[in-house]
């Protein structure tokens, strides 16, 4: 057992907490606790109740059956700042700072020191500096906040959030944006938190972290507490099967597909081929064929051109050199609308910010490319659309299974599908797909990587992009490996394991996939796991151990 | 029922209607002969048919600032191409020698359009081209146009004798006010265009998020240019309509703080100044209000000084019904009612 202290005193109690909103039950008699200095962790898939749970106790949502103690003493909150005044602290996934101001107006931001009525700014400095030092931060307390990186925003979210003398810290997907070493970095200040005594509740949708930073976690599903466990005594499997409340063969058997069906060069036409095609400071020229019903997938580290490259080939960026040829003529990209006319269409990862229209119905979200490319004064027929929508809600899934729903309400895993649907109606000869699974739980995922699997077989290309390495070695044909806006390697998805994608990644040696050493430690590791499916508390080791990379499934999944 | 209720309280239109409903019924009181229409000489007359010819170019500026507001921006420069359209139409008709002939009429309106579609086209280039913020680019025609409105006067008050013209402000067709039978095809054509073919959820969708609608090949930039232009076209139908009531281009009054009632219409009608959703009908009922509240102002005999002061206190009583802190505290003090009242029954 982890927890350094007694476990008879936790510092948050939640018993029989139950929230009904109109028609739904989010949350039903859930029981919660949280002890200082540990770090727990609340797992559960989209629509568990996560959030909801983490609004009850921040005082966002007033609860309708149940009680809360903190500290030993029954409460009510009314309002997010009084949890706050109580010692309850969050940082949200977004990052709410201003960047227009300095660091240290927005560590003190509402709570200025203040001298003779006006703002006191050398001890606001003073005072902010001091908590940047306590979390290890070397910054500028005066510098503006939008200099800094998302990551290092992130930490000063965090040392905002401290100040007011936490007692319980919540990240609520802290690292959903951050690359490998801003997670070690986030990590290390979670730990020194930890030390002295604060009680860190850690949403992440990511296994690997939370198998490394997390003492005990709670499992909710379906509104419903499931129950709690110490980390190292539960399986990643067991974990999964707990969350999604079954097995899943789903990718199994996709795995055992996407490897014995290969596609033959020689008979393929090659649908786009990219010739030195590049954009200064986004990604040096390089080149890329693109064959029919190919899916070819993107390894690279945050910031290596993964993004940047596809992004050209979606004509979201317009390249400076290079040529791009379409279906064997030679083209130029100037805007997505002249993709998408091509039938080559993107899905950015930013859904929030490129991708939903959050205000508008599923089914305006679904029409809406198909429309644009007919232009504004032919409709889409009424009947049409709905026909469209009904048949995409159906066959990915989407929940719930209502055209007129706003997207912005449903969760992040069916917004992505609704985005999805709305590529697919535009019947895409090239879908580029940027971090698709990104956010999402384990049974949308799935599906997911079962729909790229059906539409390349179906005669589709796909360009498919993840931070998850076994994902991209699941689906792809061919695998183009990226680092520090180059290609460095494009190789047939034979015989490649994890492991030696990450020698590629680290060095970039295309000839030795035995070098495993040169992947830089802590930095990969936190990305891709390479241990088995095993809690591993001390996955910060360097990836040694080649393993068969079937067993590194990041759902945990055995073989 | 009271589901219903609810229902009916969230939708967006309820509290301008009810508010509409309120100041109606203030001047009933105040005059009992306040709903009455009567047919005079083919002519129908009375108080409503008054809030509706005086409201129609509010309304029908609202109408082309709605589409904008729904896009993210703003017009302000429309009481200024009100002004210029008004110039323009009567400096013609002043220069030829026949103001009174329908033709030159004809002219001088086709003229005034045609001039506020560049000027439209003018805003419509700062902002989607140049990517000039609406409010700061719509602020040089605001002030600018003025002047050139002045210009083309002369710095006069051009005062024009030709019947046709007139017929714009105060004429009758069929009964019905001339300038009525405008607002109503301006509404409707901007409804009918924008509602059966997909330029509303364009305009909506660039509204909300313009990234994703350009990722998803919106034109946004044509887009803007339509609705800027539309907004100015708006404006001169407008300016036509008002000068045309006093038979006088007078660059300075003209279409003065219009925008500022356009814009009002608007919100009251539960567009958001945000962008995204918009909703048509709102803005009809948001201008009926504030002309209704005119309206009011004289029936009730407030005090010409004092009008603009009641004026404010409407609009805010109308922001505030509709803010949605004003919502979540409503709302929340019916939960808690009815929790307690759950309670009590459990209790007993």
């Amino acid at each position: 057992m982890t927890n350094p202290t007694d476990p008879a005193a936790p510092v948050v109690e939640m018993r029989g907490i139950s929230i009904t909103f109109p028609g739904v039950k989010a949350l039903d008699g859930v029981d919660f606790r949280l002890f200082p200095g540990e770090v727990h962790s609340l797992m559960g898939e989209n629509g568990a109740g996560k959030s909801t749970l983490i609004k009850a106790l921040t005082g966002v949502y007033g609860i309708d059956a149940g009680t809360i103690t903190l500290g030993g003493e029954q409460v009510s909150f009314s309002g997010p700042a009084q949890a706050q005044a109580s010692g309850i602290s969050t940082v949200y996934q977004e990052v709410n700072l201003l960047p227009n101001l300095s660091v240290a107006e927005n560590i003190m931001l509402g709570r200025e020191p203040r001298r003779f009525g006006s703002v006191d700014w050398r001890a606001m400095r003073r005072r902010a500096a001091e908590l940047l030092a306590g979390l290890n931060l070397d910054l500028d307390p005066g510098s503006l906040l939008g200099d800094h990186s998302l990551a290092v925003q992130q930490l000063i979210a965090i040392a905002r959030a401290i100040d007011v003398q936490a007692k319980v810290l919540i990240l609520d997907e802290p690292t959903s944006s951050l690359d490998a070493d801003e997670v070690a970095e986030l990590f290390r200040v979670i730990r020194s938190l930890k030390e002295q005594g604060v009680a860190i509740l850690f949403v992440s949708h990511f296994l690997d972290q939370v198998y490394e930073i997390c003492d005990r976690l709670t499992v909710l599903r379906n509104g419903k507490l499931v129950g709690e466990y110490l980390v190292e005594e539960l399986l990643r499997i067991d974990l999964v099967q707990k969350m999604i409340g079954k097995e899943l063969t789903v990718l199994d058997d996709l795995e055992q597909r996407a490897r014995s069906v290969s596609i033959d060069e020689s008979d393929a036409a090659t649908f786009v081929q990219a010739t030195k095609l590049g954009r200064r400071g986004a990604m040096h020229p390089a080149d890329l064929p693109i064959a029919a019903g190919e899916v070819v997938g993107f390894a690279g580290l945050l910031g290596s051109g993964r993004t940047e490259f596809a992004r050209l080939l979606g004509g979201i960026d317009r390249a400076d050199s290079g040529e791009l040829s379409i279906g064997g003529r030679s083209t130029r990209l100037r805007t997505p609308r002249q993709a998408l006319s091509h039938r080559i269409a993107f899905s950015s990862e930013n859904r929030r910010d490129e991708g939903i229209v959050g205000d508008l119905t599923v089914r305006d979200n679904i029409v809406l490319a198909l429309q644009a490319d007919r232009g504004w004064a032919r409709p889409i027929p009424k009947k049409r659309q709905d026909e469209l929508t009904q048949s995409y809600i159906q066959t990915l899934n989407i929940r719930p299974a209502n055209p007129d729903a706003l997207v912005r309400n449903l969760s992040g895993g069916n917004q992505q599908k609704v985005l999805l649907a709305r590529w697919l109606a535009i019947a895409p000869r090239l879908l580029i797909l940027d971090e698709p699974t990104r956010g999402i739980d384990i049974g949308a995922k799935a599906e997911i990587q079962k729909l790229v699997f059906n539409l390349a077989e179906n005669g589709m290309s796909v360009l498919f992009i993840s931070a998850e390495l076994e994902e991209v070695l699941r689906l792809s044909h061919r695998i183009v490996v990226l680092r520090d806006r180059h290609i460095v390697a494009d190789l047939e998805n034979d015989g490649l394991t994890v492991d030696s994608l990450l020698a590629l990644i680290a060095d970039g040696s295309g000839d030795d996939p035995e070098a495993p050493d040169a992947a830089g430690g802590p930095l990969l590791a936190a990305a891709v796991p390479t241990t088995p499916a095993t809690p591993a508390p001390a996955a910060t080791s360097a990836p040694t151990t080649p393993s068969d990379p079937t067993t590194t499934d990041p759902t945990g999944d055995p073989r | 029922m009271s589901a219903l209720l609810a229902r009916l309280i969230a939708n967006r239109l309820f509290w301008p209607i009810v508010m509409l409903l309120v100041l109606f019924t203030i001047n009933l009181i105040a005059f009992p002969g306040f709903f009455t229409v009567t047919l005079r000489d083919g002519h129908l007359f009375g108080s409503l048919v008054d809030i509706l010819r005086n409201g129609a170019p509010t309304l029908i500026i609202a109408v082309g600032m709605t589409l904008v507001i729904a896009t993210r921006g703003i017009d302000l420069s429309v009481g200024a191409v009100a002004a210029i359209s008004g110039a323009v139409a009567c400096s013609i008709m002043l220069g030829s020698p026949e103001p009174g002939n329908p033709a030159t009429v004809a002219v001088a309106i086709t003229v005034a359009l045609l001039i506020s579609l560049v000027l439209g086209a003018w805003n419509g280039f700062l902002v989607a081209v140049l990517g000039i913020q609406p409010i700061i680019a719509t602020l040089i025609l605001m002030t600018a146009g003025r002047g050139m409105a002045m210009l083309i006067t002369e710095g006069q008050i051009l005062t024009v004798n030709s019947p046709p013209f007139k017929a714009l402000g105060s004429g009758f067709w069929f009964g019905v006010p001339i300038a009525v039978i405008i607002a109503a095809v301006v509404f409707a054509a901007a409804a009918l265009i924008t509602r059966r073919t997909a330029l509303g959820m364009f305009i909506e969708s660039v509204g909300i998020n313009p990234e994703a609608s350009r990722q998803a090949g919106v034109r946004a930039r044509g887009l803007l240019f339509v609705v800027y232009t539309f907004s100015a076209f708006c404006a001169a139908i407008a300016g036509l309509i008002l000068t045309a009531n006093t038979a006088a281009a007078d660059a300075n009054n003209t279409g003065l703080f219009i925008e500022l009632d356009a814009i009002l219409a608007v919100v009251i009608g539960g567009t958001s100044l945000a962008g995204g959703r918009y909703t048509l009908a709102g803005t009809l009922v948001g201008a009926l209000v504030i002309q209704t509240l005119v309206t009011t102002v004289y029936t009730v005999g407030i005090p010409p000084i004092a009008t603009m002061v009641f004026k404010a206190a409407v609009v805010t009583v109308v922001c505030l019904l509709q803010s949605p802190t004003t919502a979540e505290a409503l709302t929340g003090f019916r939960r808690r009612l009815s929790i307690r009242a759950g309670k009590g029954v459990a209790a007993s």
